[in-house]
């Protein structure tokens, strides 16, 4: 696959002048909506995670006609719920000297320096605002004593910012947005549609003007039209099949926008959590996350020698090989999630790993356990163990857990502006679902923050400029009809290709690729073997794939179906940008750009830009890229030794 | 190990539905439930039968989605346990297991094992919220909480809704899920403006979704995959009668 | 603006929203009707208490046992015309079984229509066990144990010593050996009665809203032994007189 430079892009949107004003300039230089408009103008949000629920919630509190759209049974499903550890906000509640800089800081160098100056600092003002309202919603964070709320310093940050709500924080928050979201839709300001999968956008006069949904139930197409679209449908790690993504999660919403024409942002920055429950077998169908706080007191380990097979407790202490420990004395096993996640995969290429497949590696507490009681680690831990011992049938106080490294989340998505417009007027993205504000790598409780950010304060300002100037007037017939053949299409082909192998199955070949070729580790070879292997099964799938069942009715083979045939082309696309950057960063990393001591080296010269990638119909994508300016934050190599 | 399937196959709420048998083989005790299901769907699909329909999604025990009644009992014999966390391990080479969609007229069967839980959104819609616009909120500090109270209003707040206290209440009753979340927003300073229309509403609402009564049996908190306490319908119980007179 | 030729939104059964309760909404919700249930328990419950004090006055002797029986028809007596007491009681009694039983109708009915369709594998339950399920046949059994009690006890109709006898000897006739099936009949209906309240009464508290965390236990064990203890005293009588102890 090859690709070509297109025109770079030049104005983000984001007002000149200090960073600290450029979100007050941008409020007030917003257009504002007569609120006798407001009842006359359409926005679709589809997706009703902590993005898509906020902001479906606070539009139709303002006045908008909204239409929320979501695959799920209910809005309160969506796996944002499944967020386990926190929420960042710079309160400084703790007076430990934390602040809107120190957070929009951490943020940008966490990102390794490949997210926006601009949309950071306005990250980190309005995550104060953020529990403000979560509270007055009735979220029930975790308190201190004297009534206040507690805090914690999480994924190795200095400052105690991390608001929490045990290990649940992410379904709270999603809870207090579902609720909202449900009173709006009782007020009748939000219609909802439930069991409804966006298929592809409608586009008339080149603005972004309805969607084309399936009803999941009945099978019907539907085509809904409105002034303004918002996809906040999440991110798109099931390409890798296995992720600690939950099973429905998919690119289609995304993509279909992106074949419209909406430009695709850094799509190959993929962060993989080190400390995940390792595959239990070929039936193994999702990943399961367990908090990272364990490395707090777990050892991790490996036998020295290769295929050793004993039982862990007989492997004597000098024939282990505590590798974080000995690679990286300074830090030892809390390293950052990636450095983890790498040196994981590298002793078990070795042939060193443990457990089915030789994919784990071991979490030991053994140490922990000798040294603060048995008591004290069940405290501390005991919720977690009993996770551990209910999908392993292991027992972790007696046998060391093992784990495994497992994609987590994708910082890439649709290209968006200040404004939280992608490249097609009248489409914005927010959440999971665009590219913006976490670089190359996010930071630990940064995703429940940004997702809040975009759905309660930023995109409600910032669409209203773009409303301002409609209604739009009347939607091309011929955009519809053209949108529905493209819908109607794919379905009967998936339905009328009689071959021999599910969906399913080419979800997870395509998977076992991706996470050989383009995932921990990635080196121009494998990228290019990727880039061949995806087309050739793609090609396999369209004239092999057996869909069951018809297009009325709830069918769930032909929803996976269609959701497989979109990550194909996004694989490609992701393993192309991947090939394109020569550099590693953050959560990207390039076997042949790394330092001496085995670290992510970025190429700043080169590569500090946005990679945003158009479609072309022909084929070839073009590259448009996005210069990166740091006038606040200097740019530094990491070192964790 | 080997299992033998009974199965409830619903083709659409106009069916009348019926269990079907199937032979599941070489069932591996590290799978979860569903993975075993997923196993015997690839086999139908290939075989040109109908895959068995079932909601489902986090698989790791948060959203609520999964949910059916095995062996009559919700989620499983496994205690706190949603049906997506159970594993194979839990049963024996050559066991038979019976699979049945949750049963209540509020729910009506969707396809097979999928039920229509809208009921549950509706009950949220007459009052499970507390109003305040975007943006309108005071410092979170200016109101402290007692911890117990935080504590308390957590552990109600946990409810993943999944419906499991309605498929295993001999009455079909909601209580356990609507008294959850009065309970949650009535414990919190925050919640006390509206508690009082609240519980009202949302007792009204449940019951016009054709809930049953509850009976204080307690089997749905003994279902509860997050053992939410019949305090909380205790607490329900209480709020209402003090609103409603 | 745009055209309307988007799908129409799929009826959303949202049933419509009454206005605020009254006596009548009240009584028509779940939660009225469990508290109406509760109360009119609880006014059962203390007259069990009441006669069965009044029972074990029995062993005090023939004199001490009739002379109570009489005592409650002349309480208040001269302030009141005779029986003044005693048909109040009866009336609060009988208004009590009708609203205990009008609620157990419409929850159970309520039950049934929330549950069309039944499960075809055994439910097994997961709570408590068995006591809770024996509720709503237990009451039955157990109203027509008082239609029966009432005809053989209170007016005589089937008792062999008939309406004119003292009641120390309708007692002793009632439960006389040779009528065995009469004392079966009572004793089962009496374990049926300790079952409901053994349920019934911490349930009412929980249906009050009075039975949080600590309390439940406490209530649930005072609950086992004050139906034990009911059951007890009132099964010592009829047994008393089957050996004979009684005459």
């Amino acid at each position: 696959m090859n690709y070509t430079v297109g025109e770079p892009i030049r104005d983000t949107k984001a007002p000149e002048g200090p960073i600290e004003d450029r979100w007050d300039k941008r409020r007030f230089s917003a257009k504002l909506v007569n609120p006798a408009n407001k009842r006359k103008l359409n926005i679709i949000v589809v997706g009703t995670g902590l993005a898509g629920g906020s902001a479906a919630a606070t539009l139709g509190e303002l006045g908008y006609k909204v239409k929320s759209f979501c695959y799920q049974d209910s809005p309160r499903r969506a796996h944002s719920i499944a967020a386990q550890g926190g929420i960042n906000a710079a309160k400084n509640y703790r007076g430990d000297g934390d602040s809107i800089h120190r957070l929009f800081y951490d943020t940008v160098k966490g990102g390794d320096f490949r997210a926006r100056e601009s949309n950071v600092y306005r990250l980190a003002q309005v995550s104060v605002n953020i529990i403000d309202q979560a509270v007055a919603q009735g979220v029930p964070f975790a308190r201190e004593y004297g009534g206040l709320l507690d805090t914690r310093s999480f994924g190795g940050a200095q400052v105690s910012r991390t608001f929490y709500a045990r290990g649940q924080t992410g379904q709270q928050l999603l809870l207090g947005a579902y609720q909202a979201l449900e009173r709006q839709i009782a007020a009748g300001t939000v219609e909802m549609h439930t069991r409804h999968e966006m298929l592809d956008l409608v586009i008339s006069d080149g603005r972004a003007r309805g969607v084309i949904v399936r009803d999941l139930v009945t099978g019907e197409i539907e085509t809904h039209l409105a002034d303004a679209v918002v996809l906040a449908t999440g991110g798109y790690g099931n390409v890798f099949f296995l992720s600690t993504n939950a099973k429905g999660c998919n690119t289609t919403a995304i993509w279909r926008a992106h074949r419209r024409g909406a430009y695709f942002g850094n799509p190959c920055y993929t962060q993989i959590h080190p400390t995940c429950i390792p595959v239990s077998g070929d039936h193994q169908s999702k990943l399961t996350l367990m908090s990272e706080s364990l490395r707090n007191d777990g050892r991790v380990w490996v036998p020295l020698r290769k295929g050793d097979d004993r039982a862990p407790g007989d492997i004597p202490e000098h024939e282990r090989d505590y590798y974080l420990e000995r690679i990286y004395p300074a830090f030892g096993n809390l390293v950052p999630r990636d450095i983890a996640s790498r040196a994981a995969k590298n002793v078990c290429d070795e042939g060193r790993g443990v457990g089915p497949g030789g994919l784990g590696v071991y979490l030991d507490f053994a140490d922990a356990i000798g040294r603060l009681g048995r008591d004290a680690v069940e405290k501390k831990y005991g919720n977690l163990f009993e996770m551990y011992e209910r999908i392993t049938g292991e027992d972790p106080y007696v046998r060391p857990m093992r784990i495994y490294p497992a994609v987590h989340y994708t910082m890439g998505g649709l290209w968006v502006d200040y404004d939280l417009q992608s490249t097609i007027p009248g489409l914005f993205v927010i959440g999971e679902a665009n590219f913006s504000d976490h670089g190359a790598n996010r930071l630990g409780a940064s995703a429940l923050m940004q997702g809040l950010a975009d759905g309660y304060f930023v995109l409600p300002t910032t669409i209203g400029d773009y409303l301002a100037n409609g209604p739009f007037g009347e939607v091309e017939q011929e955009a519809v009809d053209e949108a529905l053949g493209q819908v109607t299409g794919k379905i009967g082909r998936l339905l009328s290709t009689s071959g021999n192998r599910t969906a399913d199955s080419y979800h997870r070949e395509l998977g076992k690729i991706m996470w050989e070729y383009c995932g921990m580790e990635r080196t121009e070879e494998s990228l290019r073997k990727a880039l061949e292997r995806i087309p050739e099964l793609r090609e396999e799938f369209w004239n092999n794939v057996k869909v069951p069942g018809e297009e009325e009715g709830l069918n769930q083979a032909l929803e996976r179906a269609g959701r497989v045939a979109d990550f194909f082309d996004l694989a490609e696309l992701m393993c192309l940008d991947a090939l394109h950057r020569t550099e590693s960063c953050g959560g990207h990393f390039r076997a042949e750009s790394q330092t001496e001591d085995g670290e992510a080296l970025r190429d700043d010269e080169n590569f500090a830009y946005v990679a945003a990638w158009e479609h072309s119909p022909e084929g070839t994508p073009v590259l448009h890229k996005e210069e990166l300016d740091y006038e606040y934050v200097h740019m530094t190599q990491r070192s964790y030794k | 190990m080997n299992l033998t399937l009974k199965v409830w196959r619903q083709n659409g709420p106009a069916d009348s539905g019926r269990m079907v048998t199937y032979q599941v083989e070489d069932v591996s005790p590290d799978m979860s439930f569903l993975e075993m299901l997923d196993v015997l769907n690839e086999r139908l699909i290939l075989e040109g039968d109908d895959p068995v329909a079932f909601d489902h999604d986090c698989r790791e025990g948060i959203c609520g989605m999964c949910g059916m009644v095995i062996n009559g009992v919700a989620h499983g014999e496994q205690r706190a346990t949603t049906t997506c966390q159970l594993h194979m391990r839990h049963f024996k080479d050559g066991d038979t297991v019976t699979i049945e969609p949750w049963r209540a007229a509020p729910f009506p069967v969707v396809k097979d094992l999928v039920v229509d839980r809208g009921a549950f959104d509706r009950i949220i819609q007459a009052g499970g919220f507390i109003s305040v616009p975007a943006g309108s909120a005071p410092d979170a500090h200016s109101i402290p909480v007692k911890k117990e109270n935080a504590d308390d209003a957590f552990d109600a707040a946990t409810c993943i809704g999944c419906g499991a206290c309605v498929a295993a209440c001999p009455n079909g009753s909601a209580s356990l899920f609507t008294a959850a979340k009065i309970t949650h927003l009535g414990l919190l300073p925050q919640g006390q403006p509206e508690r009082d229309s609240r519980v009202v509403a949302m007792v009204e609402q449940m019951d016009l979704e054709g809930f049953g009564g509850c009976t204080n049996t307690g089997e749905c908190t003994a279902v509860c995959p997050k053992g939410i306490s019949l305090d909380v319908i205790s607490q329900m119980n209480r709020d209402y009668l003090k609103a409603a007179n | 603006m745009v055209t309307p030729r988007t799908t129409p939104p799929k009826a959303q059964k949202t049933p419509k929203r009454p206005g605020r309760q009254g006596l009548s909404g009240f009584l028509r919700s779940s939660n009225g009707k469990k508290a109406v249930m509760a109360v009119s328990g609880a006014v059962l419950v203390l007259f069990l208490i009441g006669h069965m004090v009044g029972n074990l006055k029995i062993f005090l002797g023939e004199g001490t046992f009739n002379s109570y029986a009489e005592w409650l028809r002349t309480v208040g007596e001269p302030a009141l015309p005779a029986r003044t007491m005693l048909t109040l009681t009866e009336i609060v009694l009988a208004l009590a079984v009708i609203a205990h039983m009008w609620s157990a109708v419409s929850l159970a009915r309520r039950a049934a229509k929330a549950r069309p369709v039944k499960y075809a594998a055994r439910r097994k339950s997961q709570a408590n066990g068995y006591v809770v399920h024996t509720m709503r046949y237990g009451g039955v059994i157990i109203v027509l144990f008082v239609v029966w009690h009432l005809l053989d006890l209170t007016f005589g109709a089937v008792n062999p010593k008939g309406y004119d006898a003292t009641p120390y000897d309708r007692v002793v006739a009632g439960f006389d050996p040779s009528r065995w099936w009469v004392t079966a009949f009572y004793v089962v209906a009496l374990v049926m009665v300790g079952l409901h309240l053994r349920h019934g009464l911490w349930s009412a508290f929980q249906t009050l809203g009075l039975a949080n965390g600590r309390a439940r236990h406490l209530l649930n064990v005072g609950a086992a032994v004050l139906s034990t203890l009911l059951v007890l005293g009132f099964l010592a009588v009829p047994l008393a007189v089957m050996i004979g102890a009684v005459k």
